[in-house]
């Protein structure tokens, strides 16, 4: 019964937050709603007894990638708000509003009433170091498994994440010759000619 | 009441539509990213769920490449954001509808 209390705070907590990013005006808004959305995730992760996961949510996820997010949006511009009223292509909202419900809709089917048929009955369960009641701690449990039978996944994320690294210092280069092509005023929306803009990044 | 792996699961499905309405209503791309994460991190905690079901630790592991993963679109999305916003201050993510150099 406790468990079944705490789902229920933290998937409000989630709830609220998910709402709150898509219906915030503010982006820095959207970036507190969101953490407020990691962090009750992280809750349900405690729940289930993955506790590495919860941990490495709040770090990489709330400590990381929102404050990147953050950053971000101050080296843009604080002030910048979106006019929510204002809809740019006619019929956007009642379409994505259709398909949301519409993914919603194929969701709960699926989970709620064709669950075994979809998924099949459950054809096995974690054996050895794979299971999760073998008495291992949650931490030494992943990491038995990740480096002995995901160990080339794992080296292939390093990879990854060096050329993640490469591509945003290449991406965010000031190239010396961008001077070449005149800044757009600030506030006017009628944008240049974009086909300069690659020539230079290619030298 | 007994929590049951369906609780989470229909969680997983609310989350991810309010992200992908997010992704389609949403013009700012910075939100946009935001809407992403929100999908993603409904599909974890669908994984979690199942690995807790079928006593399985893979589950944890697809969490943890799923989290590497979603860092390094993150580091590249927002790269790609900063360099566009460089030049057209003002754009938004129907003003970049011209997929050409």
């Amino acid at each position: 019964m406790s468990e079944v209390i705490v789902f229920l705070f933290a998937a409000a907590i989630i709830l609220v937050g998910a709402i709150g990013v898509v219906a915030s005006r503010n982006p820095v808004h959207s970036a507190l709603f969101l953490v407020q959305t990691l962090l009750g995730v992280a809750v349900l992760f405690i729940l289930q007894d993955a506790h590495f996961l919860a941990a490495v949510q709040i770090m990489v996820y709330a400590g990381a990638i929102v404050i990147l997010f953050l950053f971000v949006i101050m080296l843009l511009g604080v002030d910048k708000t979106e006019d929510l009223e204002v809809e740019p292509i006619a019929g956007q909202r009642p379409l994505a509003a259709v398909v949301g419900a519409a993914l919603l809709g194929v969701g709960l089917t699926v989970v709620l009433v064709a669950a075994d048929g979809v998924t099949g009955a459950r054809q096995s369960t974690g054996v050895g170091e794979r299971a999760l009641d073998n008495g291992a701690t949650d931490v030494e449990r992943l990491g038995r498994v990740l480096f002995s039978e995901y160990a080339l996944a794992f080296e292939i994320t390093a990879a990854l994440l060096t050329i993640a690294v490469v591509g945003a210092v290449v991406l965010t280069r000031r190239v010396a010759s961008a001077d070449l092509l005149p800044d757009p005023e600030p506030g006017s929306l009628e944008l240049p000619p974009l086909a300069p803009a690659i020539d230079e990044e290619e030298h | 009441m007994e929590l049951t792996t369906n609780w989470y699961l229909v969680l997983s499905v609310i989350v991810f539509s309010i992200g992908a309405v997010g992704l389609l209503v949403r013009r700012n791309p910075l939100v946009m990213f935001m809407s992403v994460e929100l999908m993603l991190n409904s599909v974890n905690i669908t994984f979690v769920a199942l690995g807790a079901d079928l006593n399985d630790v893979g589950g944890q592991v697809a969490v943890f490449f799923v989290l590497v993963v979603a860092a390094v679109e993150v580091v590249v999305g927002l790269a790609l954001v900063v360099a566009i916003n460089r030049r057209h201050p003002d754009a938004t993510a129907d003003d970049l509808s011209v997929l050409r150099g």
